[in-house]
C-alpha cells in the first residue's frame, strides 16, 4: 500500500531545507508510521533530490511526523532552477512511498 | 466570563485574492484584522524597487486591499496590522491615508514601523551566513538586510490607537501575538502564553492554508467550494487558548486535519519554534473538533526567546535565462529527448558560460525524476534555463530554444523565453540590539 493511504502531507521551504509534514488520517495508523516511516526511508525515497540530512520530529499528540530534509531545493528557493523551486510537490513525492501491508 | 478576542487573516501571500478578506471584515466579528504579504524575496525586490523610485517600495496590492476593507473596518472599529509596508512602510503609511481620505475617512490613525532594515549595520561585517560565507564577503552585491522584529513595537503602535499598523519584515505570528499583548497585557516574558499566542499565528499567517486552501485532494480530502474560500479567524482568550473557524457559508472547511497541516507547515524542530518574541513549543498543541468548521486549539507553551533576531540578507547572484518548447503526439517523448540534447551541444558549441544549467521535459522529469518505468507521455516540454553572470549571457539560452523552430525536431511549438534577475536570499542571526524599531504617525 502506499503512504498515502494512511497519511497526508504538506511541504515547506526555508532556504535550502524541505520540511514535510506527514499526519496520519487514523490516529490507530500513527504507530505504524512511526516504525515504518524512518529518516532512512525518506532518505532513500528521495536519494538524487536531498542531497543533506533528513531528521525527523515525532507529534504523537497530532498523529504526526515532522521530516526536515537539508539539501533538498537545489541550492535554495530563491537560486533553484527547478521549476517547483519552493518544493511544494516534494509533499505529494512523500506520499509515494511504498508501505508493507500489514499481518 | 472570560474576555477574548476575535482576530482575522486577510491575506496569507502577497498575491492573495481580496474578497475573502472583505467577507471577514464585513460579517467576521472581528477586533482585528492581519494582512500577511511578506514572502522572504519580496523585501529585497522592493528594496530594488524603492531604489529606482523613493516613494515605492511596499505591496502593489495595499491600495487595493485598503480600499476594499477600510470601510467595513472603520465603521466596526477593527484594528488592521500589516507588513505590507515592505522595503517602505512610510510610504505604505502615506497611501494608506491618501487612501483613507478618498474614502472621507478623515483622521483615520496610521503607525508606520521602521527599523527592521539592518543593512547599514550589517553591511562589511564578518557575521556568518547560515549558507556559508559572511556578510563581507558578498561586498557590493548585498542588497538588502532585514531583521524579523517581533510583537512588542507592534503592540505599542495599537496601544497608541494606531487604527492600521504598516510595518516591514517582522515575525508573521508577531502580527497576530501583538492584538493578544496589547488587549490581555501579556508580559513580554510570559513564555507559556506568547507560546500559544505564536501557535494561533502561526495556524493563521497563511489565511486560506488553514481553511482548506492547499489541501485538496480528490477522493482523499475534499474540500468544497475553493472558488469561494473563506479566509480563517480565531477567537483567542486571555489565556492564549483559541477557537478557529471561518464565516459561515464561505468556501473550505475548518477541522482537525487542515489545523495539523497548517501547524507544521515550514516548522522544523516543533519543540523549538524559533521567534523573536518566544521559542514557541507545538509538541503538546492539541487540536480538537468544536463544532462544523470550528477547531479547539490548546495546549501550545513557549520557552524564553534566544535574544537573537532572524535576518533575511538579499543579494545579486546573476541572471537567470530560460527557454521551452513542446512536443506532441507520437514520438513526442524521443523529438524532446533529441531536442535536449541538440540544445546541450548548442550550449557547449557557442561556449555558453553558465554557473548552473538544467535541462528538464515537462511531463516526464522536470519535478520529481522520471521513477523507474515511465509510461510514454502525449506530450512532453522541453525547459531549458540557467544562471549566468550577465543579462546578455542569460538571453542566449532562450534564443538556442527558439532556434529550435527551424533547427531542431519535427512540430515543435509554443516556444517561450525569459530572462531576468537572480537576487539570492541568504540568513543570518544579529543581537536583537542591532534593530532599531521605530514608530511613526500619520493622519489620513
Amino acid at each position: 500500500m502506499l503512504l498515502r493511504d494512511l497519511a497526508h502531507a504538506r511541504a515547506g521551504d526555508k532556504g535550502d531545507t524541505s520540511s514535510i509534514g506527514v499526519i496520519a488520517y487514523r490516529a490507530e495508523d500513527y504507530a505504524r508510521l512511526e516504525r515504518l516511516l524512518t529518516p532512512e526511508r525518506v532518505r532513500a525515497h528521495f536519494s538524487g533530490i536531498v542531497h543533506g540530512e533528513v531528521r525527523r520530529y515525532a507529534l504523537p499528540g497530532i498523529g504526526a511526523l515532522n521530516f526536515v530534509m537539508e539539501g533538498a531545493l537545489g541550492g535554495g528557493v530563491t537560486r533553484s532552477l527547478a521549476l517547483d523551486a519552493h518544493g511544494k510537490c516534494l509533499a505529494s513525492a512523500m506520499l509515494e512511498i511504498e508501505l508493507p501491508d500489514e499481518a | 466570563m472570560t474576555r477574548s478576542i476575535r482576530i482575522g487573516a486577510g491575506a496569507g501571500f502577497s498575491g492573495d485574492r481580496i474578497d475573502p478578506a472583505v467577507e471577514l471584515a464585513e460579517q467576521g466579528g472581528l477586533h482585528y484584522l492581519v494582512f500577511e504579504c511578506l514572502a522572504e524575496r519580496t523585501i529585497a525586490l522592493a528594496q530594488l524597487a524603492r531604489q529606482r523610485d523613493p516613494e515605492a517600495g511596499y505591496d502593489k496590492l495595499l491600495a487595493a486591499r485598503m480600499q476594499a476593507v477600510l470601510p467595513a473596518c472603520r465603521r466596526q472599529g477593527i484594528r488592521i496590522v500589516t507588513n505590507m509596508g515592505a522595503a517602505n512602510p512610510l510610504a505604505a503609511a502615506r497611501k494608506v491615508a491618501e487612501v483613507a481620505r478618498g474614502l472621507g475617512l478623515a483622521g483615520l490613525k496610521v503607525a508606520a514601523l521602521t527599523g527592521d532594515d539592518v543593512a547599514d549595520a550589517l553591511r562589511g561585517t564578518e557575521t556568518p551566513l547560515d549558507e556559508g560565507g559572511t556578510v563581507a564577503g558578498l561586498g557590493n552585491r548585498l542588497v538588502s538586510a532585514n531583521a524579523y522584529l517581533g510583537a512588542a513595537p507592534i503592540a505599542e503602535a495599537l496601544a497608541g490607537g494606531a487604527e492600521v499598523v504598516v510595518t516591514g519584515r517582522v515575525a508573521d505570528p508577531a502580527m497576530f501575538l501583538a492584538p493578544m499583548i496589547r488587549e490581555f497585557g501579556w508580559s513580554l516574558e510570559d513564555w507559556p502564553r506568547l507560546g500559544r499566542g505564536t501557535v494561533v499565528g502561526h495556524l493563521l499567517e497563511c489565511a486560506g492554508q488553514v481553511t482548506g486552501g492547499y489541501f485538496a485532494d480528490p477522493g482523499f480530502k475534499d474540500v468544497p467550494d475553493l472558488a469561494r474560500l473563506g479566509f480563517p479567524l480565531a477567537e483567542v482568550t486571555e489565556d492564549g487558548d483559541a477557537l478557529l473557524t471561518k464565516v459561515p457559508g464561505s468556501g473550505g472547511r475548518v477541522t482537525p486535519a487542515t489545523c495539523k497541516e497548517q501547524l507544521l507547515y515550514e516548522v522544523h524542530d516543533p519543540a523549538r519554534y524559533l521567534q523573536p518574541d518566544v521559542a514557541a513549543d507545538f509538541t503538546g498543541v492539541r487540536l480538537d473538533p468544536a463544532g462544523e468548521d470550528a477547531v479547539r486549539i490548546t495546549g501550545g507553551t513557549g520557552t524564553a526567546r534566544t535574544g537573537m533576531l532572524k535576518v533575511s540578507v538579499g543579494c545579486h547572484e546573476g541572471w537567470f535565462g530560460e527557454g521551452q518548447i513542446s512536443y506532441a503526439g507520437p514520438g513526442a517523448l524521443a523529438r524532446g529527448e533529441l531536442a535536449r540534447a541538440v540544445v546541450r551541444e548548442r550550449l557547449r558549441l557557442i561556449g555558453l558560460e553558465a554557473e548552473d544549467l538544467r535541462l528538464d521535459l515537462i511531463g516526464l522529469d522536470a519535478i520529481i525524476g522520471a521513477g523507474s518505468a515511465p509510461a510514454e507521455p502525449r506530450e512532453v516540454r522541453l525547459r531549458v534555463i540557467g544562471r549566468c553572470a550577465s543579462a546578455a549571457a542569460a538571453e542566449r539560452i532562450g534564443h538556442e530554444v527558439d532556434s529550435l523552430y527551424l533547427n531542431g525536431p519535427a512540430s515543435g511549438g509554443g516556444v517561450t523565453t525569459s530572462v531576468r534577475e537572480v537576487i539570492g536570499m541568504r540568513s543570518c542571526l544579529v543581537p536583537a540590539a542591532m534593530a532599531r524599531p521605530a514608530l511613526h504617525w500619520l493622519e489620513a
